[in-house]
């Protein structure tokens, strides 16, 4: 294995014959190596300044991408599969100059089945499209990212998504039923059936959060969720962080279990109301959206005991939607806060880790301190009813020597969430940006045992390499390569 | 030494060995057969926090037990089977109870346990939060493995509020009509000839959707399931003449008194599930008689 992964470091550009072949294997007009799709493909949505394609491919088909991992297989070079690159975490930024695995012109509903609650899309479907598609049908897909305009299924599959509507759905994996997967030695198997029940070991459970590390998923059997009848959004907004955190664990506490709950700090409110206008009280120390759904009277019932909750905790005031249009507002509010960000600086670093409820007033407090320490500026809005913290740094990438400042407060950030009983990621995944930070979390031993899940898969380590468990050895030749993208932890 | 030590020790490093629950699914998948030394993970309750919905017991704690527990704050865990059942047992067996829909599925009930493995060390995997996505997902894993990647020790389950009210209902309408005018409920079974409906919730839905059921000729029932549910699973077809037996909808599991065949899975799939059975034990220590592929829905 080490001497196979040697032989492709070794290799600095993209061969010709691999591009031959390619162009062969599944049509010259759906590869590329030019310099526009060398810079395309060279990065996703985080702040990792670019990886080093080798040829990028955009199949259609569930042959056309066989071939592209058999060719991957053929000419010793690893693959790394990618949909709308809207990750967080470098997941599909490609190292290794491998061959790029687009699948964003796998773009169509297979099939809709109401009758047993499924559908097959392929992985290219952009999450929002299969929901727009099911408008009137009665049904949903229910994870829901932020990206959900662009990011696609496939993607979703690939980071196990969340979104906050997850809260009371659960995330991607509680939505795949099956998952066609085209191995990384170009075998094509079906892990899990339409079907609820399980056979054999889970696979599809395994392979779901995988971050293109195990394969490339070809066609996906997801579930499809029933529109609740009845739905009721909530603004709570609060003079004190702490009254707001309360409320939250004690609305869980209390047997709700809302869609979401979703926290803003004074300072994104500020940002966003100045952006949207969507009449969020800008003087307010912390502002909840809580959304709960299901039967008329039961969403009546836990509306009202949201708001005795609330109120008993020092909420200043509840505003109850009474429209879809007002509910609309309330979450376009939300919904709009990373793109507002850009009016204080042009860059931000969107962290992700998760930690207990009952904590989120302590880790909040040393949040802001952190930020401090480092004289950045922190805003934060987040999945308060799962403990999914979001916390925003904002800066401006040109500022010099700020990304270290940058990363070591996200490392502080990150020690802070274990500490106080967290994980590392709640949905961005651990891509590139997180794996030198596995073994806070994880012993040695622990991560021995989720390399042999990896293994399994993927024997000689073809399919997107360097992501999710750190390295360890051979760092100092990959560094020497310079086919690393800056910032990569190995 | 703690329960865990204890228990770890017990596993040793040589030798094949069985882990044993409550024995109620014993033969799943295989059975114990001569030579392999049986095993027993530790018992109780760790630490459970009503207002984070997770509950930290050991593997060999009973269901009825931990249910008991969390009831007394009006929750409950997505795990179920007769009495007796442990905790670690219905994880390997990993088997969704009828009631799904309401407490999830078995799968999503794991958020991290720690097990021995093969070489009789202790490993975490998975994380102590509602949501993770830390890592590779061992846990998905470990469910429904029948004991053969690691031996489960001790777990952080996800809790469920408990519902206020809960009704059965039967009627001889078809499940497609009770789907297309209810909303999600708890269970859905049917016979061949009569549907039964289980509905969970707040008191006044329950009241709602039973009233719509009523409309359709349904008869309450009370609070415990009015058909008995025979032992095997087989897969159901939605197409299938049902001469006997009690179909679940929602999980499209059709229990029966008759003895399942083995499901067919393509070579493929063996082969990735072989792989991944040699990785977590290359020597064949762990359940060495029992195999999730011949487990059966």
């Amino acid at each position: 294995m080490a001497v196979n992964l040697l032989k492709r470091l070794n290799r600095r550009h993209p061969d010709d014959l691999l591009f031959k072949d390619l162009c062969r294997d599944i049509g010259p007009d759906r590869v590329s190596r030019d310099g526009a799709s060398q810079l395309l493909y060279s990065r996703d949505g985080s702040t990792f300044p670019g990886g080093v394609p080798g040829v990028v491919c955009s199949p259609e088909t569930t042959e056309q991408v066989i071939s592209c991992v058999k060719a991957a297989n053929n000419h010793n070079r690893s693959f790394v599969p990618r949909g709308a690159g809207t990750g967080l975490a470098g997941g599909a930024v490609p190292c290794d100059a491998p061959i790029v695995i687009s699948t964003t012109k796998m773009n169509s509903i297979l099939e809709i089945n109401l009758e047993k609650q499924f559908a097959w899309v392929q992985p290219g479907v952009v999450n929002l499209d299969l929901t727009k598609a099911l408008k009137g049908s009665g049904f949903h897909f229910a994870p829901d990212p932020s990206s959900q305009q662009s990011c696609t299924i496939g993607g979703n599959v690939a980071n196990n998504s969340g979104g906050p509507h997850c809260l009371a759905y659960g995330v991607t994996n509680a939505h795949v039923l099956a998952v066609e997967v085209v191995l990384p030695d170009g075998t094509l198997v079906l892990l899990g059936n339409e079907n609820e029940y399980a056979s054999g070991y889970d696979l599809r459970g395994a392979f779901v959060g995988g971050e293109g590390t195990l394969g490339v998923a070809t066609r996906i059997a997801v579930r499809l969720t029933p529109d609740p009848p009845a739905i009721c959004t909530l603004l709570l907004d609060f003079m004190d962080v702490e009254d707001a955190a309360q409320t939250v664990s004690t609305i869980i506490a209390s047997g709700i279990v809302p869609a979401a709950i979703e926290m803003m700090d004074q300072r994104i409110v500020n940002v966003v109301e100045n952006f949207v206008k969507v009449g969020y009280p800008t003087d307010a120390a912390a502002v909840l959206i809580v959304e709960v759904d299901g039967l008329d009277d039961g969403v009546k019932l836990e509306v009202e005991k949201i708001e005795k909750i609330a109120m008993t905790h020092g909420a200043r005031s509840v505003r109850v939607a009474s429209s879809e249009e007002e509910r609309e507002q309330i979450w376009k509010g939300r919904k709009s806060a990373f793109g507002a960000v850009a009016q204080v600086k042009p860059g931000y670093y969107l962290h992700d880790t998760v930690i207990p409820r009952t904590k989120l007033v302590d880790v909040l407090k040393s949040v802001y301190l952190i930020a401090d320490k480092y004289e950045l500026i922190v805003m934060n809005v987040f999945h308060a009813g799962d403990g999914n913290l979001h916390p925003l740094l904002i800066f401006d990438p040109e500022e010099k020597g700020i990304m270290e400042r940058v990363l070591s407060a996200g490392e502080e950030i990150v020690q802070t969430s274990i500490d106080a009983g967290g994980v590392l990621s709640g949905e961005h995944g651990i891509g590139l940006e997180k794996k030198g930070f596995m073994e806070k979390f994880f012993t040695k031993d622990d991560l021995e045992a989720q390399k042999l899940l990896k293994k399994a898969f993927d024997p000689d380590e073809r399919a997107n390499p360097f992501k999710v468990l750190p390295s360890g050895a051979s760092c100092g030749e990959i560094n020497h390569l310079k086919q690393l993208p800056d910032g990569t932890w190995i | 030494m703690s329960d865990l030590e204890d228990f770890q020790k017990e596993v040793g490093v040589t030798g094949q060995v069985a882990v044993q629950g409550g024995r109620t699914h014993w033969n799943v998948g295989g059975s114990l057969g001569e030579g392999v030394r049986v095993v027993i993970p530790p018992v109780g309750i760790d630490s459970f926090d009503p207002s984070e919905m997770t509950v930290s017991v050991k593997a060999g704690t009973q269901i009825e037990d931990l249910n008991n527990e969390l009831s007394i704050h009006r929750q409950e865990v997505g795990l179920e089977g007769p009495r007796g059942s442990t905790v670690g047992g219905a994880l390997v067996v990993g088997r969704d109870s009828i009631r799904r829909n309401r407490i999830g599925s078995i799968r999503a009930t794991l958020l991290q346990t720690e097990y021995i493995n093969a070489q009789g060390k202790i490993i975490k995997a998975g994380g102590p939060t509602v949501k993770n996505v830390t890592g590779y997902d061992l846990c998905r894993l470990l469910v429904g493995s029948l004991g053969t990647l690691g031996l489960i020790s001790q777990v952080i389950l996800r809790t469920r509020p408990l519902p206020e009210e809960n009704i059965w209902l039967q009627g001889e309408t078809s499940p497609e009509k009770v789907r297309e005018a209810c909303f999600r409920p708890s269970s859905l079974l049917w016979n061949g000839r009569e549907t039964f409906v289980q509905l969970e919730g707040y008191g006044p839905d329950v009241k709602s959707e039973s009233s719509k059921l009523k409309k359709l000729g349904f008869q309450e029932q009370g609070k415990e399931c009015p058909i008995e549910i025979p032992e095997f699973r087989h897969p159901s077809v939605s197409d299938m003449n049902l001469e006997e037996g009690v179909v679940d909808v929602y999980n499209s599991i059709h229990y029966s008194s008759r003895e399942p065949k083995a499901l067919k899975h393509p070579d493929e799939v063996l082969q990735l599930g072989r792989r991944m059975r040699e990785m977590f034990d290359p020597e064949g220590r762990l359940n060495p008689n029992r195999d999730p592929y011949k487990a059966g829905p």
